[in-house]
């Protein structure tokens, strides 16, 4: 009795019954296709949160003024953050892991260009350093230069939303737009960044910082500072140097009583990403359990396949079929019903997985799909030798009686 | 005939009903061929105690004991009916015979081998090259094509492909389904459904055709066909065993047993063992006599 001989006695045993053994393939088909894809779609989420993790800079560290929420500091006044600030951290001697720094204010103002009116959410006064630790890059035009910073230049770059809502189809570059009353040039339009936020990244005005502060913040404090660090592996030392000089800056000798805060976003985004790995992990089960309905619905089915054609394994153990041949006849067909059900449900978790789902690009995970492939078969074999045991441990007399 | 000798050993004068005496209907004598099934002190019991049913037990025990069991000797090319009643344990008899169900006690050997010490696989084995199954409800395989029924017993010999096919379509040939090979069983008549698994029966040139009333579900005309190749096969040496109720079926045989109650109560010789059955013997003569007109 070879293989393909068994082979073929299931694959016609199966052809009997194509609706039940259809259905039955259905059941795996899901339950393979579920794994896949609800991985692929937690995949998806932490890649997406990875992505903006890189998006950010992962370099770049944001120091804020005042003690923050939830913070334990004990500050009492709060010395505003001030362009000195910006140059104490700037210097190499003080704090030697920061790359750059770019003193940041920020405001809201309407853009007006040829009678089209609209808002800008972030209307950004800074340094061209300002580009690099926030990882922003000019699709279009050019980054204004520092000589613009110290002549104050009305000049500024923009984000690809306001791009198109205030100049339309038109190339903004080299444009003049009206903004708060005062005419910009623009002299170059930003990359489109993509927002995963409520706040669209894409809706910004970036112009020197003097410029800002000459036409509507005032020469007063600043926002935020926007520190990049020298690598990736360098934040914490640059953290804990940025904290050093600017204790010293604002004359605070308690470590406990800062008035100004140090963050490091990507370390937020990473535990964000690991939540979304407890998800992954949640959906992941959720499927799993499918699949194992699945196997269960082979079982029944096989079980009825069994007792349907117990007179059927009679006449075959009449004319001399071995237990063995028997056993292996039903179990191909168990192996078979998984095998092709999972394969199906590859095929259909794969392609489901080109799709958007829930606004989350699903990234499919290679040993998502071999693993709930094998795990499959696995099931069709483990759930099929209950039935086919039984099948095969038939005694002929009694199954050739079977009505 | 070690088991006949026995047996009038045993005892036959306290039976009234005791067997005549096979070597005196043309036996070989002790030197000969294995008979194909040597059957010693058979019986098979159902159920326990109170309860129990004795489907097969033989002549009573003079002493007051346990019965003595059934003993039956088939020599190789042999054509035997086993007649009886319903209930009479002819069919206990032929699954016995055929490796299907086990004797609660005595010995049966076939073609030599004792079944009795075989494990499933061996079993297996044996129904397989010793066996060839012919049932009342013919007992295809559904939606089996007949070459495929034909090839199955092969298949599970281990017989390759090619030389498969070429057994299964000469014994479909033999009778007389050479244009119906490739037709299923809801496409073909009882009749040619009977031969097929005659076909099938005896693709694996088993030592002994078992029989299972098979005439039992067919009209008059395919009953004389599949008679007729049975009484060709036995012509041609085959050793049949074949279970049945009617006196016209029976008539075909070489030697007919009758059983009542568990008891072989009848032996008659028709035939000599060597030679073509009654049927082939003189066709003119055995159409010509009563019950033969059917």
């Amino acid at each position: 009795m070879n293989p393909l001989q068994t082979l073929r006695f299931a694959v016609a045993g199966l052809a009997a019954n194509k609706v039940r053994s259809a259905l039955t393939m259905l059941g795996v088909l899901i339950g393979v296709a579920a794994v896949i894809l609800l991985l692929a779609v937690g995949n998806g989420s932490s890649q997406a949160v990875k992505d903006s993790i890189e998006k950010l800079g992962t370099n770049s560290l944001t120091v804020t003024s005042g003690s923050g929420f939830g913070s334990e500091s004990s500050a009492t006044t709060v010395k505003p953050l001030t362009v000195d600030d910006a140059k104490a951290l700037a210097d190499p001697k003080q704090a030697p892991d920061v790359e750059s720094v770019a003193p940041e204010v920020t405001t809201s103002q309407t853009a007006i260009y040829q009678g089209t009116s609209h808002t800008v959410s972030q209307v950004v006064g800074t340094y061209p350093a300002y580009f690099e630790a926030s990882n922003s890059k000019v699709a279009k035009g050019d980054y204004f230069s520092d000589d613009d910073v110290l002549n104050s230049r009305k000049v500024a770059v923009i984000g690809s939303t306001t791009a198109t809502d205030v100049f339309g189809t038109v190339n903004p570059v080299g444009k003049q737009m009206v903004l708060g009353g005062t005419p910009f040039t623009v002299v170059g339009v930003l990359q489109t960044k993509g927002g995963t936020g409520f706040q669209d990244p894409d809706d910004v005005v970036i112009a020197p910082l003097p410029t800002v502060q000459n036409a509507f913040t005032g020469f007063g404090s600043l926002n935020q500072i926007l520190v990049e660090a020298k690598s990736s592996s360098a934040t914490t030392a640059a953290q804990n140097e940025i904290t050093t000089v600017l204790m010293g800056q604002h004359d605070i000798t308690d470590p406990t009583a800062l008035d100004f805060q140090v963050s490091n976003q990507a370390s937020l985004l990473t535990t964000q990403a690991s939540t979304n790995q407890t998800f992954t992990v949640l959906l992941g089960a959720v499927a799993a359990i499918s699949l194992l309905v699945g196997g269960i619905g082979i079982t029944n089915i096989m079980l009825v396949t069994v007792a349907e054609r117990t007179r059927e394994i009679g006449i075959r153990k009449a004319i001399g079929a071995p237990k063995g041949v028997i056993l292996g006849q039903f179990l191909a067909e168990s192996t078979l019903l998984s095998l092709i059900g999972g394969g199906l449900g590859v095929a259909v978790g794969l392609l489901g997985s080109r799709f958007k789902i829930v606004g989350i690009t699903p990234v499919v995970i290679p040993e998502s799909v071999v693993g709930a492939f094998a795990i499959a078969v696995a099931i069709g074999l483990f759930f099929g030798s209950y039935p086919a045991k039984r099948a095969a441990s038939l005694r002929p007399i009694e199954a050739l009686r079977h009505e | 005939m070690i088991g006949s000798l026995r047996q009038r050993r045993r005892g036959a004068d306290a039976d009234a009903n005791a067997m005549p005496d096979p070597d005196s209907l043309g036996g070989q004598g002790p030197w000969g061929p294995p008979p194909v099934i040597e059957v010693r002190a058979l019986r098979k019991v159902y159920g326990h105690g109170e309860a129990a049913v004795h489907a097969l037990k033989g002549p009573d025990d003079p002493e007051g004991g346990e019965p003595l069991g059934v003993e039956l000797t088939v020599e190789q090319g042999d054509f035997v009916a086993v007649m009886g009643s319903s209930g009479s344990g002819k069919s206990t008899l032929m699954n016995i015979l055929g490796c299907l169900d086990v004797p609660t006690h005595g010995r049966y050997l076939l073609d030599g081998i004792d079944v009795g010490g075989l494990d499933e696989h061996q079993l297996s084995l044996v129904r397989n090259r010793k066996i060839g199954f012919v049932f009342q409800s013919f007992n295809l395989i559904p939606r089996t094509p007949a070459l495929d029924q034909v090839e199955l017993p092969l298949a599970y010999a281990g017989v390759k492909s090619a030389e498969r096919r070429r057994r299964a379509e000469a014994a479909l040939t033999l009778v007389g389904l050479g244009d119906r090979m490739d037709h299923r069983p809801n496409e073909l008549s009882g009749g040619q459904q009977q031969r097929v698994a005659v076909a099938r029966a005896l693709v694996t040139a088993p030592a002994m055709l078992l029989a299972d009333e098979p005439t039992g579900n067919l009209d008059s005309h395919s009953t004389e066909e599949v008679l007729a190749i049975i009484d060709r096969l036995n012509a041609s040496g085959r050793t049949v065993v074949l279970i049945t109720h009617e006196d016209e079926v029976a008539r075909h045989a070489k030697r007919v047993l009758r059983l009542v109650d568990g008891r072989v109560v009848d032996d008659v010789r028709q035939a000599p063992v060597d030679g073509p059955p009654p049927a082939l013997r003189d066709p003119a003569a055995f159409a010509a006599a009563p019950g033969g007109g059917r």
